[in-house]
């Protein structure tokens, strides 16, 4: 079983005022310079997962300029559900809707329908950069798992904002804190539980597999204060931090602390630590290994978006990558600026040119680089 | 020129009422204009009237015309048992399906540190007043399933356990409700909660 998007429609989306591509489900490569709108493509794919989109863009960023008109991406999804036609569309300055099969749906429908994963430049730092993007990358792969995911991160945001705005006021009623923190305790071990269970899951998916790609050991940290498993420990955790909490000014313990520190197993090195091309290689490897574990749970492998994923790769690496995708059989829709970087895929993939010009992209589909 | 701004200005006011917009306000001004004896005077002297009486029961936040709403001077209401509530609407609807025959507690909102609602601006310590003073028996927690409705929730079992038993409404399958229909997190809760037959 596959999952496949069949069309995608674009109309004043970024920089694309039209543009439609009929695909089947093998890889998608688009090639072409830099700024024709490339990337734009993916985002439009990415849409089709609940969140915000890969930029994690407001509706109005995602509108065409100059005419801000209001935007719309359809496409027909195929996959162990059947086929649907799901569309996303924004009027001027109104926030963005769902529907699917011409009926409005809450973004939470999507991941019943797809699953999408990515893997975009912003990423190559993410080992060397702030735990900000680790907790994030860490919780769009939870995500992939466990579609609650999403709504006890907002419930539990929410009570902690609510939290911290009483550290801050300095407000000492402890049933007010007793009741915030028995929202944060529920949510937050919620949380916490489901990401140690996507960590199992990866850890398993890398552990059988056969890959070129380095594994990565995934061990979830929290700074400061140690996060208790478990609603009740977390629950103490929250009261017994309180004093200090007050003098700080906001909540110190809890999973929107936590950390993810990688290792590059076989070197035994800190993610961190490693060349710019193997943290791009970890990296993948945690992506292809999500995919993997995301095909045995929803029944296809999810659509893959690989932005510039050429990048830093050499070519042995670029064929290895190729050749665990099409093995995967998974709709991976890739980036590069030059045909040549497709080389290794042959007719095993579809292709697509991207040019611009006088501010607008043009598409044009092709069976060969 | 007068008459005509004097009526966009009771268009402008009826605009401003829950469930209509500047159209169905014009059109309903329309019709009381035309049934100006049998619906725009009789309406008029019982909004003169309602602005002149109504107030807040000043213990359980109830309105009404009195300083003591009617469900709180009912001696008969006086079982043991206390529904607490977020708004009147809340209580309106309670009171529309005429099962519960004890008396409410109107909050009038839910704790919000965000939004400057402390338990000091919801009627909290007058609950707990009302539970040492009324012979309450079992407060019923009738409030929403938000995040802040729980928070509200929490908080007021914090403050009464074990004074008073508390309860608090079920959560699961409406009546005449379809399971297709249902999210995740009804037919959770409904599940988590089901009972023998």
């Amino acid at each position: 079983m596959s999952l496949s998007l069949d069309t995608l429609t674009l109309s004043h989306f970024r920089s694309h005022r039209r543009a439609e591509i009929a695909v089947d489900a093998r890889p998608v490569a688009i090639f072409g310079p830099n700024g024709a709108g490339k990337t734009n493509l993916l985002e439009a794919v990415s849409l089709f997962s609940p969140g915000r989109g890969m930029r994690r863009g407001s509706a109005q960023e995602m509108t065409r300029r100059p005419e801000a008109l209001g935007w719309k991406v359809s496409g027909i999804v195929a996959g162990p559900q059947g086929r649907s036609e799901v569309a996303f569309l924004s009027e001027a300055g109104q926030p963005r809707q769902v529907r699917i099969d011409e009926k409005p749906q809450p973004q939470t429908t999507l991941g019943r329908i797809a699953r999408v994963l990515w893997l975009v430049p912003s990423m190559d730092r993410l080992w060397i950069e702030g735990a900000e993007g680790r907790r994030r990358f860490l919780d769009r792969m939870t995500l992939s798992f466990f579609p609650d995911h999403a709504e006890a991160s907002l419930d539990y945001e929410k009570a902690m904002r609510d939290r911290n705005r009483l550290l801050k006021d300095q407000i000492r009623d402890a049933h007010w804190y007793r009741a915030l923190e028995a929202q944060m305790a529920r949510t937050g071990a919620v949380i916490d539980a489901n990401r140690r269970a996507a960590l199992t899951r990866l850890a398993a998916a890398q552990d059988g597999a056969e890959t070129a790609f380095p594994t990565a050991n995934l061990e979830l940290l929290h700074a400061d204060a140690d996060m208790p498993e478990g609603e009740a420990p977390f629950a103490e955790a929250l009261a017994a931090s309180r004093p200090r909490d007050l003098m700080a000014g906001r909540t110190l313990v809890g999973p929107h602390r936590a950390d993810l520190l990688g290792t590059y197993v076989a070197k035994d090195v800190p993610a961190s630590d490693c060349s710019t091309g193997e943290q791009k290689a970890l990296l993948i490897s945690l992506i292809l290994a999500n995919a993997r574990a995301i095909a045995a749970d929803f029944g296809a492998p999810p659509l893959l978006l690989l932005d510039e994923v050429a990048a830093h790769l050499d070519a042995d690496r670029r064929a290895a990558l190729y050749a665990e995708v099409t093995a995967l059989g998974a709709q991976a829709w890739m980036t590069g600026t030059g045909p040549e970087l497709f080389a290794e895929l042959g007719d095993r993939a579809q292709y697509v040119k991207v040019t611009e010009a006088a501010g607008e992209s043009r598409v044009t589909q092709r069976d060969r680089p | 020129m007068a008459d005509r701004s004097e009526i966009d200005a009771l268009i402008d006011l009826m605009a401003k009422l829950p469930g209509l917009g500047p159209r169905s306000a014009r059109r309903a001004v329309l019709h009381l204009i035309r049934k100006r004896g049998l619906l725009l005077q009789p309406l008029a002297d019982s909004m003169a009237e309602v602005a002149r009486t109504a107030r807040e029961c000043l213990n359980c936040g109830n309105v009404g015309t009195s300083d003591i709403c009617a469900i709180c001077a009912d001696d008969r209401r006086a079982t043991g048992l206390l529904c607490v509530v977020e708004d009147v609407a809340d209580l309106w609807a309670m009171e529309r399906s005429g099962v519960f025959k004890g008396r409410y507690h109107v909050l009038g909102g839910t704790l919000s540190a965000l939004d400057a609602v402390g338990p000091e601006d919801l009627r909290i310590p007058k609950l707990l007043d009302r539970v040492a003073g009324e012979e309450i028996t079992e407060v019923i927690l009738a409030l929403n399933a938000t995040i802040d409705g729980q928070t509200t929730a929490h908080y007021i079992v914090d403050q009464l356990e074990g004074r008073v038993e508390i309860t608090s409404l079920a959560q699961g399958v409406p009546i005449g409700g379809e399971l297709d229909y249902l999210d995740d997190g009804t037919i959770t809760a409904a599940l988590n909660a089901r009972k023998r037959m």
